[in-house]
């Protein structure tokens, strides 16, 4: 892997940076591989990554319908966070927080982390009475959580100019969470891509898988592409909205139901905001990027849905919420939108397992994905690898369903 | 925007409507179904790239609840019962 530095930039502006290798190969697809990861996005290339970094499986072949962190890992709001509900929950996601930390030198590409704290913006007293028992947990685990007033909440947060005694919803305090942080959703893609690659993994691009394929024993034998078959005795379902489109062409049902979820992203302004500000109560939260630009989110669609764009109601019911609280905002543009479908689970928790198909392996259910995609590719890979699931991904079976054991999560953006 | 058809109302704003989930078959007695068949009821919908059956409330409008098909490619209502009740 050509080392990405101070000296290689400086080498490759003498040579007017023609001389660049691409970050990763273009190799012919062969008809078999050990392990084919179907989805070269977050989880999926990062699963990739772990197999060859952590259990030394270099024969894999990550295939992608489209292009290589074309899906919802180019869809969030990139939020990384690990202030959830569920003892199961939290240290899973305290884990992929503290990755997500050493990445960018782990890698060798420059994620742009920016540890900046998230303030949620609290307006109702059942919500604060569910932060306060979510920080209860969280201390257990590690994760910061502390309750701050109104005053100090303003102070944080300038821009914060309603919300006032005599709003409909008044603010009576804030969360602080100082381990959250957002980063650059491409590079994170695009870094698991150059590092698998390196270690001998192949990604496969506009090869898009129509079918699973079965032996005559039950188990997994391959997948169908336009571009042929190809055979593998262990397959991962890493596709979010589409889990079931795949699953069920051999045969198997799973608990999850397709929705859309919205983002929007202003035209870029001065710093104003230097934290992710969470407005649970009135269902919106954003960040401001690097560029300058609001990134904003708000709430799914109803239904089922795999659209993947923004209907005009939830649109404005995101802007009436956020002008609610941030007048200032009534004077932005608007200057993208769009949708990602991602599937959701009856209990809000993602599931990661091997499913009733042997050598069938399913990572989905990801309600806020992005922040679990290091926690979540290392411990899937660890699955594969080892035949029995990382401690820390031990809760979110498939079986869970069946004992009806649900691990019933309030910290992701559905929940509110 | 997404237009709802009511049957008494005609068709009307998504955002006067409550969603009420995928239509399920019929609750089992869960003393009489097998362990596999109630749990399937209770946690599995059918998830198509396609039309899916649903129910939806006027909530704010007349109050009824219906029935309609909607493909989840396009959010287009392909066919609306109009079931009043």
């Amino acid at each position: 892997m050509q080392n990405y530095s101070i000296v290689s930039l400086l080498r490759h502006a003498i040579n007017g940076h023609a001389t660049w290798a691409p970050a990763w190969r273009s190799p012919p697809l062969r008809e078999s591989y050990d392990v084919v990861v179907i989805g070269a996005g977050g989880h999926g290339l990062a699963t990739a990554y772990y197999l060859a970094k952590e259990f030394g499986i270099t024969d894999v072949a990550v295939l992608e319908r489209g292009w290589l962190g074309g899906g919802n890992v180019a869809r969030n709001t990139v939020t990384v966070r690990s202030n959830y509900m569920r003892d199961a929950s939290i240290p899973f996601y305290v884990k992929s927080v503290a990755l997500y930390e050493g990445l960018s030198d782990e890698l060798n590409f420059n994620l742009m982390h920016s540890k900046r704290t998230m303030i949620d913006v609290v307006q109702t007293f059942p919500k604060m009475r569910e932060l306060r028992r979510r920080q209860l947990t969280m201390d257990i685990y590690g994760s910061t959580y502390e309750r701050i007033s109104t005053e100090e909440v303003r102070r944080r947060i300038p821009a914060l100019t309603g919300g006032g005694p005599g709003a409909r919803l008044p603010v009576i305090g804030g969360m602080v969470h100082t381990d959250a942080g957002v980063n650059r959703h491409d590079a994170v893609a695009w870094a698991y891509a150059r590092g698998a690659d390196a270690r001998g993994v192949e990604l496969h691009q506009q090869t898009p898988v129509t079918k699973l394929l079965r032996g005559g024993d039950g188990a997994v034998k391959g997948v169908e592409t336009p571009r042929g078959i190809v055979r593998a005795r262990k397959v991962a379902v890493a596709v979010s909205g589409h889990t079931t489109t795949l699953t069920e062409t051999v045969g198997l049902r799973l608990p999850l139901r397709t929705m859309n979820l919205t983002a929007f992203v202003s035209e870029p302004v001065k710093p104003l905001v230097d934290v992710v500000v969470n407005c649970p109560d009135s269902g919106f939260y954003f960040s401001q990027s690097d560029k300058g630009e609001m990134v904003i989110g708000g709430a799914p669609d109803m239904g089922q849905s795999f659209r993947r764009d923004v209907k005009q109601h939830v649109f404005e019911d995101t802007v009436t919420a956020m002008l609610s609280l941030f007048p200032s905002f009534k004077k932005l543009k608007l200057l993208r939108q769009w949708g990602g479908h991602v599937d959701i689970t009856p209990d809000a928790s993602p599931i990661m397992d091997e499913t009733d198909v042997p050598g069938l392996f399913v990572t989905a259910g990801w309600w806020g994905g992005y922040k679990a995609i290091p926690a979540g590719g290392l411990t899937l890979a660890h699955l594969i690898a080892k035949g029995e699931p990382h401690p820390l991904m031990a809760p979110f079976t498939l079986n869970r369903f069946r004992h009806l054991d649900y691990v019933m999560e309030s910290g992701t953006t559905t929940a509110r | 925007m997404m237009l709802i058809p009511c049957p008494f109302c005609g068709h009307r704003n998504e955002s006067e409507f409550a969603y009420g989930g995928p239509v399920k078959p019929d609750r089992p007695d869960p003393h009489a179904a097998s362990d596999e068949d109630w749990v399937d009821w209770l946690t599995t919908v059918p998830n198509p790239l396609g039309p899916v059956e649903e129910r939806w409330w006027h909530v704010k409008g007349c109050g009824t609840w219906l029935t309609i098909w909607r493909d989840t490619r396009t959010h287009c209502v392909v066919e609306g019962s109009g079931d009043a009740g």
